[in-house]
């Protein structure tokens, strides 16, 4: 039987009102195997990211293992030095194309984004979607490629003239050019998506200076993924005109240029450090407010280092390229420019320090990973410090202290805020708690693995070892850092074997979470959990930054939108006063076709040309099908209503 | 964190129903979207002319053996550009006002327009001088007018499309909207192929 329905913003939906049974109704996603190509609702395309995600993070693993036992020993004949070449590209491209960016940019944002704005869906759902598939497409060209000895061997930046038609014949760097196309395509459609959900669907009261910094922070990374990702599809795309269609951007002997490449892969390349770092400080920047049960301090502080971030990432790509025998004034200027990224990183470091001294500490699981993040990023952000010196980047340059410089930057920059993240969310995807015991074998497991692998790395590169060789002479003297590094794969293995035994476990037995079982401030905790697809039974209004914590218990709710269509209200940019109502399009088949039509296109243009005129047929067929208006009209009459201009 | 059990709760809501359910220019989402849009491609486009420079200081002669495009067709190509803007202006400016009809006939014109640009557009290849397997020169002018044959393509189709819908009952306050956002970005196609032009055309001769 329905019951009354709640009328305040902190009221807890049951899901019994009669409101909340049509909402379920109008919001329901289809069921069934079509159902599930048809679904568009955030929640559901969030989590297929992060599992999707996640997947890739363990094949990445794996191919990481195998390149540790390759150099567990001298002369070791294990790998060859073609199936060796394929296996580092692979492991690199999968890790920043199909893991770090899709986990933490594209699967955190599309889940948390609209709940945290108080939306019920996010803005273009349907191109979301389609985003989700074309990725999938293009870490299926990858392995597709890999598992059919086409796997990329030239590096995960593919540089010319190594990738180019000279040197790489067959179609590896072609599969890498392409997986570039899909993945990046894939990060701009997302990246649309959640800069529109923040700056027009946040709840009506959530003015710019009212936002959580996990929105400042997805918006700056939406807006540098807009700006950076198009300099990698320039990249990839004129690398496979040379390829394909004998075009010369990149043949020295008729007048072009291999630096050229460099320039735009790193105009992107840098950027991308940002756009995998800065959504795991995000995550730490609400875990620290949270478990210092606290207003984080600073919070102007950390939002201009966050805008700061993303303009000064723009400007220091050349430090990938001191070696490449540039003017000095060049140096100098980016060596002075990346020196000053130490600021703003530094100025959140230092409000997250503050917020927890001044804050009552609760070391619950979650913050063990933030405390983690905070001593291997730290580690690797004094290595880069390092490296931003000319000479000793000169010194050092394709050594594997840049391997282990990197990895304390990026695992320590993502993966650990990564985890941090699932086990805070974990309750509110899953509707259940995941076990905090398990939690803890976890951490240290992998902590201290991780720690044994990489510290090691830093000796192995200053006594010279470069990256990349599939072997060793005895007489090097690395065999001992290298088994060192080796054993510390085991602990990480064992412990990502123990998390997904917590997740498999904890899915099924774990306790029952509750709305909040944190005590979170944040609107996505307003709801039960997992959130129903309607996410709020009344879109709210807040009237802090904390909404949660601050907001009066008859804190209004918006009424007035339509329950028998899929309406949302969308508000303005700067005051998030509401301005007009919105239709979301609801689930659709037509963002898969799209996808396959344009996988088809993006594949075939790995083997011809032709593809692209050819596959332009189906693509512009699916488009026009995705975009035709069909059905009756959900708006009102046009008689009588003013339209804003 | 706020109690539920407050003594005093009075009701309070927010009621948006008298809100419209369209809305036109910066305030619609999909304009955003556009400009999102508009700033990825204007990236690329950005970068392939950073590229044109690059490689322009790599050879002492520009263009590199070879004659500079015949702008006959590019100058013809740039005046039905600049024409272009009138229909997509009206379009653009009654939309709003819910002027089916007239929106429906600058379409049309719109559609004329860009089917016009395409076809001088391949007269445009036919006279550029050089083939793109010539050197990194020819690469870079080939690619260059072919992205933006790309987006020339995409807009008439789209063009087409909106004009499709016209002529039926859908073409509501919805596609009204759209019709308006996609002259914005026949703006942007406008302008992207003008600088194109200043470079194919312009660069081979006076720079």
């Amino acid at each position: 039987m329905a019951v009354a329905e709640p009328i305040f913003a902190n009221d807890q939906d049951t899901g019994q009102s009669e409101l909340a049974q049509r909402l379920a109704r109008t919001w329901r996603q289809p069921n069934g195997l079509l159902g599930w190509f048809c679904n568009t609702h955030h929640t559901n395309i969030g989590v297929r990211f992060m599992v999707t995600a996640f997947i890739f993070l363990l094949l990445g693993g794996v191919l990481a293992a195998m390149i540790r036992l390759q150099l567990i020993r001298p002369e070791n004949s294990l790998i060859g030095p073609d199936l060796y070449n394929q296996i580092f590209t692979m492991h690199g491209s999968t890790m920043i194309f199909l893991f770090a960016v899709p986990m933490m940019f594209q699967g955190f944002g599309v889940y948390i984004v609209p709940l945290m704005c108080g939306a019920r869906n996010i803005a273009f759902p349907r191109l979301n979607t389609f985003s989700y598939y074309i990725y999938v497409g293009g870490a299926l060209v990858l392995w597709g490629g890999m598992l059919t000895n086409t796997g990329p061997d030239v590096g995960w930046f593919a540089y010319v003239p190594l990738s180019g038609p000279a040197f790489s014949p067959g179609h590896r760097a072609d599969v890498w050019s392409q997986m570039i196309t899909f993945t990046e395509v894939s990060a701009l459609g997302v990246a649309i998506c959640l800069a529109t959900t923040i700056l027009r669907y946040r709840a009506p009261g959530m003015t710019l200076n009212r936002m959580p910094i996990m929105l400042w922070e997805k918006l700056v990374i939406s807006v540098a993924v807009i700006f950076a990702m198009p300099a990698v599809m320039v990249a990839s795309g004129l690398l496979l005109l040379d390829r394909l269609v004998g075009t010369h951007f990149f043949n020295p002997a008729e007048g072009g240029d291999v630096l050229l490449y460099q320039h735009l892969f790193w105009f992107f390349g840098h950027p991308e450090v940002y756009i995998i770092f800065l959504p795991g400080a995000a995550i730490v920047s609400t875990l620290v407010e949270c478990f210092s049960r606290r207003r984080i301090f600073g919070y102007t502080p950390i939002v201009v280092s966050v805008v700061a971030t993303g303009f000064i990432g723009f400007s220091v790509w050349v430090h990938h390229m001191f070696a490449t025998g540039l003017p000095q004034l060049s140096e100098s200027f980016f060596t002075a420019a990346s020196l000053m990224i130490v600021i703003p990183t530094g100025t959140q470091f230092f409000c997250w320090v503050a917020t927890i001294r001044c804050g009552r500490l609760q070391l619950r699981q979650p913050m063990l990973w933030c405390f983690g993040f905070f001593f291997v990023f730290l580690i690797g952000g004094l290595s880069g410090v390092m490296l931003a010196s000319v000479p000793v980047d000169l010194q050092v340059h394709d050594t594997y202290f840049v391997v282990a410089h990197f990895h304390y930057v990026l695992i320590g920059g993502a993966l650990f805020p990564m985890f941090a993240g699932i086990y805070f969310w974990f309750p509110k995807m899953t509707g259940r708690m995941a076990s905090a015991k398990l939690g803890q074998w976890h951490f240290w497991l992998f902590f201290v693995g991780f720690n044994i692998t990489f510290f090691t790395l830093h000796f192995l590169g200053l006594r010279g070892m470069p990256r990349r060789v599939y072997t060793y002479g005895p007489d090097m003297h690395w065999q001992s850092l290298n088994v060192l590094a080796s054993i510390g794969v085991v602990f990480m293995t064992a412990g990502l074997l123990v998390f997904l035994a917590n997740v498999f476990l904890s899915v099924r037995v774990g306790e029952i979470a509750g709305n909040n079982p944190w005590g979170d401030a944040g609107l996505e905790w307003s709801m039960s959990s997992p959130p129903p697809p309607y996410n709020f039974l009344h879109v709210p209004t807040v009237s802090g930054r904390d909404p949660m914590w601050e907001d009066p218990p008859d804190q209004p709710v918006v009424v007035g939108l339509r329950d028998d269509i899929r309406e949302t209200l969308v508000t303005h940019s700067l005051d998030a006063d509401p301005q007009h109502k919105d239709e979301d399009p609801g689930p659709s088949i037509w963002p898969f076709l799209s996808a396959l039509a344009v996988s088809a296109a993006f594949v075939g243009s790995i083997f011809t040309a032709w593809a692209i005129p050819i596959g332009a047929l189906p693509v512009t067929a699916t488009l026009i099908g995705w975009l035709w208006p069909r059905g009756h009209s959900p708006t009102p009459p046009l008689t009588g209503e003013s339209w804003p201009r | 964190m706020a109690s539920l059990n407050e003594p005093i709760r009075r009701p309070q809501t927010l009621d948006v129903s008298g809100l419209p359910s369209v809305a036109f220019g910066r305030r619609n989402t999909t304009w955003l979207a556009n400009v999102f849009y508009m700033a990825i491609e204007g990236m690329m486009f950005a970068l392939m002319f950073a590229t044109y420079f690059y490689l322009r200081t790599r050879s002492t002669d520009w263009p590199p053996g070879h004659l500079p495009p015949s702008s006959n067709y590019g100058l013809a190509n740039a005046l039905v550009f600049l024409l272009s803007v009138i229909p997509a202006w009206v379009v653009r400016k009654r939309a709003p006002e819910g002027d089916r009809r007239i929106v429906r006939n600058a379409l049309l014109v719109l559609t004329l327009f860009a089917f016009a640009a395409t076809t001088l557009r391949v007269f445009e290849f036919s006279a550029l001088n050089c083939r793109w397997t010539d050197d990194a020169y020819s690469s870079t002018v080939w690619v260059l007018i072919g992205m933006h044959s790309g987006h020339l393509v995409t807009e008439l189709i789209e063009t087409v499309v909106l004009l499709g819908v016209s002529f039926t009952p859908k073409m509501e306050g919805t596609r009204l909207a759209d019709a308006a956002i996609n002259s914005d970005y026949w703006y942007f196609v406008v302008i992207t192929g003008l600088i194109v032009d200043l470079l194919i055309y312009g660069t081979t001769r006076f720079l």
